[in-house]
C-alpha cells in the first residue's frame, strides 16, 4: 500500500494504482478519452493531466504515471497531487480546445449526440468558445463493414478501437496511418472487419467517429427506454441493455458483468435486433387440407389442436424445446405433456449426449467463465469458442496474453481462434491417444495446477457422444482437472435454453434423443425449435414461437409467441448461473407469451395447469427446482459425478469432429430474419471462399 | 581557442585515410584492451568525472546515464543504442563522424557497451544518410575482419554492432520513438516512466546515446577525465563539434572548446557574417528547436549550455544558424513550424493539433493578414503545447514561436499594420474611383 495526498486529502491505495485510480479513490473526477480500464494505456489524449507537487513545472498524465513512480517529500511525507489547480484547469482546457479545433460541429446530426464523451467533457471542462479561425481538417470516411459507420472527421485519435482490435479481439485490422495532423484511423484496405466482437468499438469510441450503422439516424438516446436483461444468442447469458422506443427495439448494448462478459458482447447479440421485426408470427396459422398455411384465430387454432390430440395415442405425444426457450415455458410444456401422459420431451435439438442423469457437473461449465482467468492450461475438444461464445473466447485470449506460460491444445476442426494453440488432432483417434497419455499435452495438463477442459457440442452430437463424454470425463479425472478447489470440466453450450432445460429434466428417459421423438410422435409440439432435423416427422405439428422459420414451415398449427426481449423469464447460462431476463417491449399483433399460450392450451385440452400467472408458475417451479430461485447464483456440480461418468467407457469409433458452427451469423431464427446478420454472413462466406482459393492456388485474389 | 593537440576528431573533414588503418594511425583501437582491463566501474566513473554532457541536445550527464543501467543482468540482455538519426535542421555533425571518423564511434560503442554490460549495440542511422550508412557499414565490416567486433575479439569484450537504417522520420530521433522504430513498430514516443534504462528495447535495459557522446568516449578514457574537464568552463567542459550554417561566408563543421565566444566562432571558422556584423539579424544557436536570439543579444555569448541559457535560448546540438538582415524572420519561423507540423507523429493531442494551428496562424502573420490579438493567441497556443505532450517535440515546436514573439513582436505588428493599411488604402481607392 502507498500513501498519497490528492487535493490535500490523504489516502492509502495499492502500490499498483495509477494516479488516475488514486485520484478516483479520493473522490476526484479525472476526465479522459484514451484511457480505458480494459485496454493498454497510451496516454495520448492528454486530458487526464494532474499537477504533482515538487515535480517538474508541467502537468503529468495521471493514467500512465503510477503511484510508485512519485517520490515522497523531503521529510518523507507522502507525494501530493492536485486535480483542481489553475495548471490542471488550463491543461484540460488546452487539450479540449485542441481536440475541438478539427472536430466538426455536427452534433445535431451525429448519432453519438447525447452520449458523447467529447460533448460532456467540453461542457464540463472546456472553454466557452473557440478561438480557432483557420480551416478545419476533413478526413475521408472509411468502409469497415456493414456494422460500423465511420465519420472519420470526428475522430480524436484516442486509438481505443486500435487497441481493442489488437488486444481484445486479436485481429490487427485497424491501425493509425500517417502522422501528425494527417494521422487517420483506417483498415488500410477498406475491407470489412472480420472480428465477431467488432461492435464493441462503437461503445469504446468516445466520439461519433464509429457508430452503429444499422442504428444510424434512427433514435436519440434520450428517447429510449432502457431495460436491463440477458442475452440469448449464445449460452453465455451476457448482460445486455435493450433500448426500446415505443414497441420497437432500437438497439442492444452491453452491461458490465465481470463474471460473464466483462463489458463486451458479440456482434450477433448487438445487431440481431432488426431480426425482431421481420418474419414475425403475429397471429395464429392453420394448415388447410391443400397444405397452405392460412391466418386464423386463437379459438380455431386451439380447436384444431384439441381435435388432433383427442385422436392421438397417449404415449405418442412429443415436445421439442428450442434454443431460446425460457425455463418457465419449458416447465409448463413438460407439465402439460406429463398431464397428457407423455414424457417424450427434449431440449437437445442437436441430439447432444448431455443428460441430467449424469449429474449437474456433467453438463455445466464448472470452472465458471471467470475461472478462465485463473486456469493455467487449456484443452479444447470439439469446439470453436470464437464462434460458439465469442466473448468467452476473448477471455481465453486475455488469459493467453497474460504473463506466464498458458498452453492451449485443440482437438477438432482446425480454425483461427485469435490466439495460438497446439493442434492435437481432428477427432476421436486423437482424443483416445490423449486419454491414453500418448500425447505430451496430456502431461502438460497433468502438471498444471488448474487445467481447463472445454468440451464443445461438436464432439457430443454423434451416435457415440455419450462414450466421448465419458472418455473426456476420464481425461479430467486422470489429469489434475478435478480437485477439491478446482473443477476444470467445462461444457461449452451454444443454446441459451439448454442448461435450464437439462436442469428441469426436459429430456426423455431411456437414451432417447430428439430425433427419435420427432420420428415417433403423432403429435409434436415445437417450442421455438427451429434447428432440429424435421425431415422424419410424421405427426401433427404445433409450433409455438416467434419467427416464421424452419419450425413454422413444418407446422400444422402455428401459435404466435414472444421473442426473448418480449417476455420475462429465467435462463440458466452454461456455467449453471440462473439469470432473469426482463421484458423490454411487447410481442406484435396477437402473439402472446409462451407460458400463457401453454396454460391456455392446457385448459382447451382438459388438463388445466395449476397456475394462472407467471409468478404462480415460478412458485411451482421453485418448489420443484429450488436452485432456480437463486437468481445470479450457481449451484455447483459435484466432481464425483464426473469421476463416476469416466469409469465406464464403451466403444468409440469414427473420424473427425465436425466444425462447431456452420455460420456464426445465422444460428437462430431471429438472426436468420435479420438483414444485418445476412449481410455479415454473406461477407464471411466470401472471405471463406477467398481463403480456400488462397489455400488452393497460393494466390490472393482481391 | 582549442589547441590542435586537444582536438579529438582530427579527420572530421575526411582529408585523411578513413579506413581502419588510417584510424589506427590516429589512435583508434590501439589500446582498447588496456582500457577494458581497467574495468566497468572505472570507465563509468571516468566518464562521470570528465563532466561529459550528452551531445544530442538535452545535455544530460553521459556518465550518469550509463550508471543508471543495472549493474548485474537479471537475465535480460542489456542494449546500447546509438542515436544517429540526426534530423534537426541546422545539425550535421554526426554525419561527419559517420563518414570520416566511424572508428571513434565504433570503439566508443565497444567501450560503452562494455561499461554497461551490453553485447549488442544498435546504431540507428537516419534514413536520408545513405552514403554515411555505407561508410559506417564499411567500417563495421573492417572491424569484424580485424577481430575487433564479434566473438573472441582482440580486446576481450565480445560485442556485435548492428547498423539499422531508419525510414526518414524526425521523431525517430526521440529516444523512445527510436526504440519503437527499431522494434519494427510505428515511430511514436513511449510514455515515461518506465525509462529505457529499465524497460527499453524489447523490454530490456537500454541506453540511448548520441553519436558524438559515444565517439568522444575513447579519447576521454585514453587521455583522462581531467584533460577533458580542463577544457571549457565548469559544467560546460570538453570539446564540441560546432556547425555553422546560414548567412555566413564559409559554413562549416568545426571542433572547438565548449564556451568558445560566439564572435570568435563565426569570425575564425565561418568567415564572418555575410555583409559584416552589422548585417546580422538573429541567430538560432543550437538547431531548429532552440529559441531564436536577436543579434545584439548574441554578441557576447559564450557558446555552451549556460551561456545560451542566459539569453533564454539553449545550446542544443551546437548547430548555429545565422540569419542576416535579408531574412524574413517571421517566414523563417513559419518554415520551422511547417517542419514540426510535418514531423509531429500524431500520437498526442496538443502536438498533433497545435503544431498545425501555429503553422496556419504564422502563415497569416507572414503576410500580415492577422489581428494583433492573434499574436497573444499564438503565444497562448504555444504555451498550451509546451509541457503537455508525451515527448519533447511539442516543446521543440513551441520554443521557436515563443522566441519569435518575445524578440520580434514589433516586426509582426509592423507587418499586420502594413497589411491593414494596404487593405484600407485599396478600399479607399475603389471608393474614390466609384465617385
Amino acid at each position: 500500500m502507498a500513501r498519497i495526498i490528492v487535493d490535500s486529502k490523504e489516502i492509502e491505495v495499492p502500490d499498483s494504482y495509477t494516479l488516475l485510480q488514486a485520484a478516483e479513490a479520493a473522490g476526484a473526477v479525472i476526465p479522459r478519452f484514451c484511457f480505458h480500464e480494459r485496454l493498454s494505456v497510451p496516454g495520448n489524449c492528454r486530458m487526464c493531466l494532474v499537477e504533482v507537487k515538487g515535480g517538474p513545472p508541467k502537468p503529468v498524465s495521471s493514467c500512465s504515471m503510477g503511484v510508485r513512480d512519485l517520490r515522497p517529500g523531503a521529510n518523507g511525507e507522502p507525494p501530493e497531487i492536485f486535480t483542481n489547480t489553475p495548471m490542471v484547469k488550463k491543461a484540460r482546457e488546452g487539450a479540449l480546445e485542441f481536440l475541438l479545433i478539427n472536430h466538426p460541429l455536427d452534433c445535431p446530426i451525429c448519432d453519438q449526440g447525447g452520449e458523447c464523451d467529447l460533448q460532456d467533457q467540453a461542457m464540463a471542462f472546456g472553454r466557452s468558445s473557440s478561438r480557432y479561425a483557420e480551416d478545419k481538417r476533413a478526413v475521408e470516411d472509411k468502409y469497415i463493414g456493414p456494422l460500423i459507420k465511420t465519420v472519420m472527421t470526428r475522430c480524436i485519435h484516442c486509438t481505443r478501437c486500435v487497441r481493442f482490435t489488437a488486444e481484445i479481439a486479436g485481429s490487427d485490422e485497424i491501425g493509425l496511418t500517417g502522422r501528425g495532423e494527417d494521422a487517420e484511423i483506417t483498415t488500410y484496405l477498406q475491407r470489412a472487419l472480420t472480428s465477431e466482437l467488432q461492435g464493441n468499438i462503437i461503445d469504446l469510441c468516445p466520439v461519433g467517429a464509429l457508430t452503429a450503422r444499422p442504428y444510424a439516424f434512427h433514435a436519440r438516446p434520450w428517447e429510449l427506454t432502457k431495460t436491463e436483461t440477458v442475452d440469448v444468442m449464445d449460452a453465455m447469458g451476457c448482460a445486455i441493455r435493450v433500448d426500446t422506443r415505443g414497441r420497437e427495439v432500437m438497439r442492444i448494448l452491453p452491461r458490465v458483468n465481470e463474471a460473464i462478459n466483462e463489458e463486451w458482447i458479440s456482434d450477433k447479440t448487438r445487431f440481431v435486433w432488426d431480426g425482431l421485426r421481420r418474419q414475425r408470427l403475429d397471429r395464429p396459422y392453420l394448415r388447410q387440407a391443400r397444405g397452405r398455411l392460412v391466418e386464423t384465430g386463437w379459438a380455431e387454432a386451439f380447436a384444431a389442436i384439441r381435435q388432433a390430440v383427442s385422436k392421438a395415442e397417449k404415449g405418442s405425444i412429443g415436445a421439442i424445446a428450442g434454443d431460446m426457450a425460457t425455463v418457465e415455458e419449458m416447465y409448463a410444456l413438460k407439465a402439460l405433456l406429463a398431464a397428457l401422459g407423455s414424457d417424450n420431451v427434449d431440449c437437445r435439438q442437436d441430439n447432444t449426449a448431455l443428460h441430467g442423469q449424469f449429474g449437474r457437473a456433467s453438463y455445466i461449465f464448472n470452472p465458471t467463465i471467470a475461472g478462465i482467468d485463473e486456469s493455467d492450461a487449456l484443452l479444447i475438444i470439439g469446439s470453436n469458442p470464437r464462434l460458439e461464445a465469442a466473448v468467452l473466447n476473448a477471455r481465453i485470449r486475455k488469459r493467453s496474453l497474460k504473463s506466464g506460460d498458458y498452453p492451449i491444445g485443440l482437438i477438432g476442426a482446425r480454425e483461427d481462434l485469435r490466439y495460438p494453440y497446439t493442434y492435437l488432432g481432428a477427432g476421436r483417434e486423437s482424443l483416445k491417444a490423449l486419454a491414453a497419455g500418448e500425447s505430451s499435452f496430456f502431461h502438460l495438463l497433468k502438471k498444471a495446477q488448474k487445467p481447463l477442459i472445454i468440451i464443445g457440442q461438436a464432439a457430443l452430437c454423434d451416435h457415440d457422444g455419450e462414450e466421448i463424454l465419458r472418455l473426456i470425463a476420464q481425461i479430467a479425472r486422470d489429469t489434475a482437472a478435478l480437485r477439491a478447489d478446482w473443477n476444470g470440466f467445462a461444457v461449452l453450450h451454444r443454446a441459451a435454453a439448454r442448461v435450464g432445460g437439462l436442469d428441469i429434466g426436459f429430456t426423455p428417459p431411456g437414451g432417447k434423443k430428439a430425433v427419435d421423438i420427432i420420428a415417433s410422435s403423432d403429435i409434436l409440439f415445437l417450442l421455438g425449435a427451429d434447428e432440429a432435423d424435421l425431415s422424419a416427422k410424421k405427426g401433427f405439428t404445433v409450433y409455438i414461437g416467434s419467427h416464421g422459420d424452419k419450425g413454422a414451415h413444418a407446422a400444422d398449427v402455428i401459435l404466435p409467441a414472444a421473442a426473448y426481449t418480449e417476455k420475462s423469464g429465467i435462463y440458466v447460462n452454461m456455467e449453471g448461473r440462473v439469470q432473469m431476463a426482463a421484458r423490454a417491449n411487447f410481442a406484435p399483433g396477437e402473439a402472446r407469451e409462451d407460458w400463457a399460450i401453454i396454460r391456455a392450451l392446457s385448459a382447451i385440452l382438459g388438463q388445466v395447469l395449476p397456475f394462472d400467472s407467471l409468478s404462480a408458475l415460478r412458485k411451482n417451479l421453485f418448489a420443484d427446482y429450488p436452485h432456480l430461485a437463486g437468481i445470479d447464483k450457481i449451484l455447483p456440480g459435484k466432481a464425483a459425478d464426473i469421476i463416476a461418468l469416466g469409469d465406464k467407457i464403451g466403444v468409440i469409433k469414427g473420424q473427425a469432429f465436425p466444425p462447431a458452427v456452420q455460420d456464426f451469423y445465422l444460428t437462430n431464427p431471429i438472426a436468420r430474419a435479420s438483414a444485418v446478420m445476412a449481410e455479415c454472413s454473406a461477407l464471411a462466406h466470401q472471405r471463406r471462399l477467398a481463403g480456400s482459393k488462397i489455400e488452393k492456388t497460393g494466390y490472393r485474389h482481391v | 581557442m582549442l589547441a590542435d593537440k586537444d582536438c579529438i576528431f582530427t579527420n572530421i573533414h575526411g582529408l585523411q585515410d578513413t579506413s581502419l588503418k588510417g584510424a589506427a594511425a590516429r589512435g583508434s583501437w590501439v589500446d582498447t584492451k588496456a582500457i577494458i582491463a581497467k574495468g566497468r566501474d572505472w570507465i563509468i566513473s571516468e566518464i562521470k568525472a570528465s563532466g561529459l554532457r550528452g551531445r544530442g541536445g538535452a545535455g544530460f550527464s553521459t556518465g550518469m546515464k550509463w550508471s543508471f543501467m543495472p549493474k548485474e543482468s537479471d537475465g535480460r540482455p542489456h542494449y546500447l543504442v546509438v542515436n544517429a538519426d540526426e534530423s534537426e535542421p541546422g545539425t550535421c555533425k554526426d554525419r561527419e563522424i559517420l563518414r570520416h571518423e566511424p572508428h571513434y564511434l565504433l570503439e566508443g560503442c565497444v567501450l560503452a557497451g562494455f561499461a554497461m554490460g551490453a553485447r549488442t549495440v544498435f546504431i540507428y542511422v537516419r534514413g536520408e544518410y545513405i552514403r554515411e550508412r555505407e561508410a559506417l557499414e564499411k567500417a563495421v565490416d573492417e572491424c569484424y575482419e580485424a577481430g575487433l567486433l564479434g566473438k573472441n575479439t582482440r580486446h576481450g569484450h565480445d560485442c556485435d554492432i548492428i547498423v539499422h537504417h531508419g525510414a526518414g522520420a524526425y521523431i525517430c530521433g526521440e529516444e523512445t520513438a527510436l526504440l519503437e522504430s527499431l522494434e519494427g513498430k510505428k515511430g511514436q514516443p513511449r510514455l515515461k516512466p518506465p525509462f529505457p534504462a529499465n524497460m527499453g528495447l524489447y523490454g530490456c535495459p537500454t541506453t540511448v546515446n548520441n553519436v558524438e557522446s559515444i565517439a568522444v568516449a575513447p579519447a576521454i578514457l585514453r587521455r583522462g577525465a581531467s584533460w577533458f574537464s580542463a577544457i571549457g568552463r565548469p559544467n560546460n567542459v570538453g570539446t564540441k563539434l560546432f556547425m555553422v550554417s546560414g548567412h555566413v561566408n564559409t559554413p562549416c563543421v568545426v571542433e572547438e572548446a565548449m564556451g568558445v565566444p560566439f564572435r570568435e566562432l563565426i569570425e575564425k571558422y565561418a568567415g564572418g557574417v555575410r555583409g559584416g556584423w552589422d548585417n546580422l539579424l538573429a541567430v538560432i544557436p543550437g538547431g531548429a528547436s532552440c529559441p531564436v536570439v536577436r543579434a545584439e543579444d548574441m554578441m557576447n555569448v559564450l557558446m555552451d549550455f549556460d551561456g545560451l541559457k542566459e539569453v533564454k535560448s539553449s545550446f542544443g546540438t551546437g548547430g548555429v544558424i545565422i540569419m542576416d538582415k535579408s531574412t524574413d524572420i517571421i517566414k523563417a519561423v513559419w518554415r520551422l513550424s511547417v517542419f514540426f507540423k510535418h514531423e509531429s507523429c500524431g500520437q498526442c493531442t496538443p502536438c498533433r493539433e497545435g503544431t498545425g494551428w501555429m503553422m496556419r496562424l504564422l502563415a497569416r502573420m507572414v503576410e500580415g493578414r492577422a489581428q494583433k490579438r492573434d499574436i497573444d493567441l499564438l503565444f497562448d497556443i504555444s504555451k498550451q503545447i509546451e509541457g503537455h505532450t508525451i515527448c519533447a517535440l511539442g516543446d521543440a515546436a513551441a520554443w521557436p514561436v515563443q522566441a519569435l514573439i518575445r524578440n520580434f513582436r514589433p516586426e509582426i505588428e509592423k507587418r499586420i499594420e502594413a497589411y491593414t493599411r494596404c487593405a484600407v488604402q485599396s478600399r479607399n481607392n475603389v471608393l474614390a474611383a466609384a465617385g
